[in-house]
């Protein structure tokens, strides 16, 4: 068994706002990520796989495949957008590092055939990421 | 839905290797420069890594304000710009970076409340890193 990570980067606004809180909870929950218009990140995806090595290729996963899979299902929904208004799960979900990492997850998962997901991590910031492995 | 967080800390320290079960000569063998009689230091880094399930209403495995606030308060106030080895946690420990690591796990283990605590890793330098996960096998 191999572990296959790969790599991608996508910048997005969102804010963290709960319609069940008043505005002073959301304020004290929330902090600045509260703040109304909205803040933007430069977040890192790391995608791990894992399988064994097909004896004919060498490879565990096609790159190429995985880097389309990736880029169709994840940056280009995510990539440049305000998450809050643009993509459908945070219009129930706030947008945090924790439910984007579920998010992707379950955008991959079911488009994954090649080989299996092992984990998903995203970096807010380069002092702040989220590991997400399909654990319920 | 179980998730885990991780946050990177930095504090600055000095520590001297030197064992007091061992010889002069074997403290050299061992240790080499880190040995040397004066100490060193290093821009340690620090992740934490919590778990729990992600909390509906916020989104969060614990709210980070709480993680920071408790890193900031018994972890790196406290080694920042000290001396490991004139603290009273390497009075008979030997302050290397996994004991040390060891003994921040259990800092955190003890007395953090928002959300469990997995794993402690620390780089002491860019070519080095140390991870404890209070004898747990360790995840990646």
């Amino acid at each position: 068994m191999v572990h296959l990570t790969r790599k991608a980067e996508f910048s997005a606004s969102h804010y963290y706002h709960n319609d069940e809180f008043t505005a002073e909870e959301n304020q004290r929950i929330f902090g600045k990520c509260n703040n109304p218009n909205g803040h933007g990140h430069n977040y890192t995806l790391e995608v791990t796989v894992k399988g064994q090595v097909d004896p004919r290729s060498g490879f565990v996963v096609d790159l190429k495949q995985l880097k389309e899979i990736m880029n169709r299902e994840v940056i280009e929904a995510m990539d440049h957008r305000h998450l809050n208004k643009e993509v459908p799960e945070f219009r129930s979900h706030i947008p945090t590092t924790e439910n984007i990492a579920i998010s992707i997850w379950n955008r991959l998962k079911p488009k994954l055939k090649v080989a299996e997901l092992h984990r998903v991590r995203v970096y807010e910031t380069p002092d702040l990421f989220v590991d997400f492995y399909g654990e319920a | 839905m179980k998730a885990y967080l991780t946050r990177r800390y930095r504090f600055s320290a000095s520590h001297r290797l030197n064992s007091d079960s061992m010889s002069a000569e074997e403290n050299q063998s061992v240790y080499g420069k880190c040995n040397n009689p004066h100490g060193h230091g290093h821009n340690y880094a620090l992740e934490v890594t919590v778990s729990g399930q992600v909390e509906a209403k916020t989104g969060m495995v614990c709210n980070l304000m709480d993680l920071d606030s408790f890193v900031q308060e018994h972890i790196v106030y406290r080694f920042d710009h000290q001396n490991l080895n004139t603290m009273a946690e390497f009075r008979t420990a030997v302050p290397t970076t996994e004991n040390l690591c060891i003994e921040i796990y259990n800092i955190l283990q003890k007395r953090f409340q928002h959300a469990s605590v997995e794993k402690v890793r620390m780089e002491e330098t860019m070519l080095n890193s140390f991870e404890y996960a209070g004898g747990r096998e360790i995840r990646n």
